[in-house]
């Protein structure tokens, strides 16, 4: 597969299962502020996963649409990191895996405006000003979570140590994420990685949590489609319908 | 028939991007009337110039926020009749996930269809991003009537900020009127709100609850 598509439908699948995940808990938010919060991050990533998948699949050139990507791929075959895929357990579960992946999500996007690539600048311009949104709101709530009651910052605190060795793998990048980065069309992994690490320590330090150590072993895979168990059954569900009854329509 | 050129509707005209300028992802859309709606006889050549399509364009209402404009939101980026009289339309979305994106283009086809253009094709532009500036004056004060807040006046381009600021918890102090009583005392409820394009306010002096367009 071309570099680039394959970049492209990471892209995209990141989006995409998250988007899936957030989704999931509409009309279960743990208020009325946050119920429409995760669904209106749900939507931009899911707006931002068909925009990586049309032009994936048009430099493909096979003949796949945006919905043939995300519908008719089995697990094997979707390039995102394990982060995404993880349970949405408790809210701190959840706000914990959103904080990693927007920290992360908002530097990438700042870095993609530069890309050499005009289509690939013009989509990070379009997703930059929702992923700031969603980065403020994640940052805040685990702030108000560390730094809230004995429950909570316990809470927050376990999410964050167990969700630590998936948080990684963004900045482990592989020969395809090489590729992008000599071709100009990504930014190096060490300048997203010396961010995102000032960034959680920032946020980290005002909810009182303590970060886990810089030098832990991280998991990988998930780009190269090795996943964890819980991506089948996201898929199962994401699919049943056009795998049931294929090209259904409403 | 005209040369090709590019116009906006007259409210908005200060910002015109030419059709078809900047980063197109869709692959254009063509829409044909029926022809069995067709009312003519065949003797007319299509009697409209790009001035008259941004006006029947700036009567669409936009889905989700009926009390203004397509082309008071600022989403509408260039007309253009073509020699052979296809109507070419750029619009661009308020954000990725903008679900009324589809009602927008059918909206479209279906009022330039009932002004009798035959073929109307609709291009979506990303590239320059829709920002709150292109909201007319007139869509912000119908904003205001409704009883959403407009974007506030002076665009804080998050998106251009250093990092440190950009990123911050808390959202830029912005002093929001309430469109209820004016008072400037409100604060932030929620950063999302009903649509993607709104975020909750509470007005501290009149306690009344408010919808405020984000600015961006």
């Amino acid at each position: 597969m071309d570099a680039k598509v394959n970049y492209l439908l990471r892209l995209g699948d990141n989006a995409l299962i998250l988007s899936q995940q957030l989704s999931r808990l509409c009309g279960k938010g743990p208020a009325l502020e946050e119920d429409m919060a995760l669904s209106n991050v749900a939507l931009d990533l899911l707006g931002q996963t068909r925009l990586w998948y049309e032009y994936a699949a048009e430099l493909e050139g096979a003949g796949r649409d945006e919905d043939r990507l995300a519908y008719h791929r089995d697990a094997h075959d979707f390039k995102n990191c394990l982060l995404l895929e993880q349970p949405n357990g408790n809210y701190a579960d959840t706000m914990m895996r959103q904080f990693y992946f927007d920290t992360w999500h908002y530097f990438l996007i700042a870095g993609l405006t530069h890309s050499s690539d005009e289509r690939i600048a013009a989509i990070a311009e379009k997703s930059l000003k929702e992923v700031t949104y969603h980065l403020r709101r994640s940052g805040d709530l685990v702030v108000r979570m560390g730094d809230g009651t004995d429950i909570s910052h316990a809470k927050t605190q376990a999410a964050a140590d167990a969700l630590w060795m998936y948080s990684g793998e963004v900045f482990g990048y592989d020969a395809v994420d090489q590729a992008m980065v000599e071709a100009g069309i990504a930014p190096p992994a060490d300048q997203l990685r010396t961010q995102w690490l000032a960034h959680v320590a920032e946020i980290f330090a005002e909810a009182t949590l303590v970060m886990p150590p810089q030098d832990a072993w991280m998991q990988s895979g998930g780009k190269q489609g090795r996943h964890t168990e819980h991506l089948g059954f996201i898929l199962a569900e994401m699919q049943f319908l056009q795998r049931a009854y294929p090209n259904a329509q409403w | 028939m005209k040369a090709t050129k590019t116009v906006l509707s007259p409210a908005n005209l200060q910002s015109v991007i030419p059709a078809q300028a900047g980063i197109h992802t869709e692959h254009p859309i063509t829409r044909s009337m029926d022809p069995r709606m067709r009312e003519d006889d065949g003797s007319e050549d299509g009697g409209f110039d790009e001035e008259q399509v941004a006006g029947w364009l700036a009567q669409i209402p936009d889905p989700e926020i009926p009390a203004i404009s397509i082309t008071d939101l600022g989403i509408v980026r260039g007309v253009r009749v073509a020699d052979d009289g296809a109507c070419h339309v750029t619009i661009t979305p308020t954000y990725s996930g903008c679900p009324a994106m589809q009602v927008i283009g059918d909206a479209i086809s279906d009022a330039l269809h009932g002004r009798g253009v035959l073929e109307v094709v609709l291009h979506t532009q990303l590239a320059p991003a829709w920002t709150t500036d292109w909201m007319t004056d007139a869509g912000k004060q119908k904003l205001r009537n409704y009883g959403i807040a407009p974007p506030a006046e002076q665009v804080i381009d998050i998106s251009r900020l250093g990092p440190a600021s950009a990123i911050s918890r808390k959202a830029p102090k912005l002093g929001i009127a309430c469109p209820n009583c004016g008072s400037t005392h409100t604060e932030v409820t929620s950063q999302f709100g009903s649509t993607p394009c709104k975020a909750l306010y509470k007005c501290l002096d009149c306690r009344e609850p408010f919808d405020y367009f984000k600015c961006h």
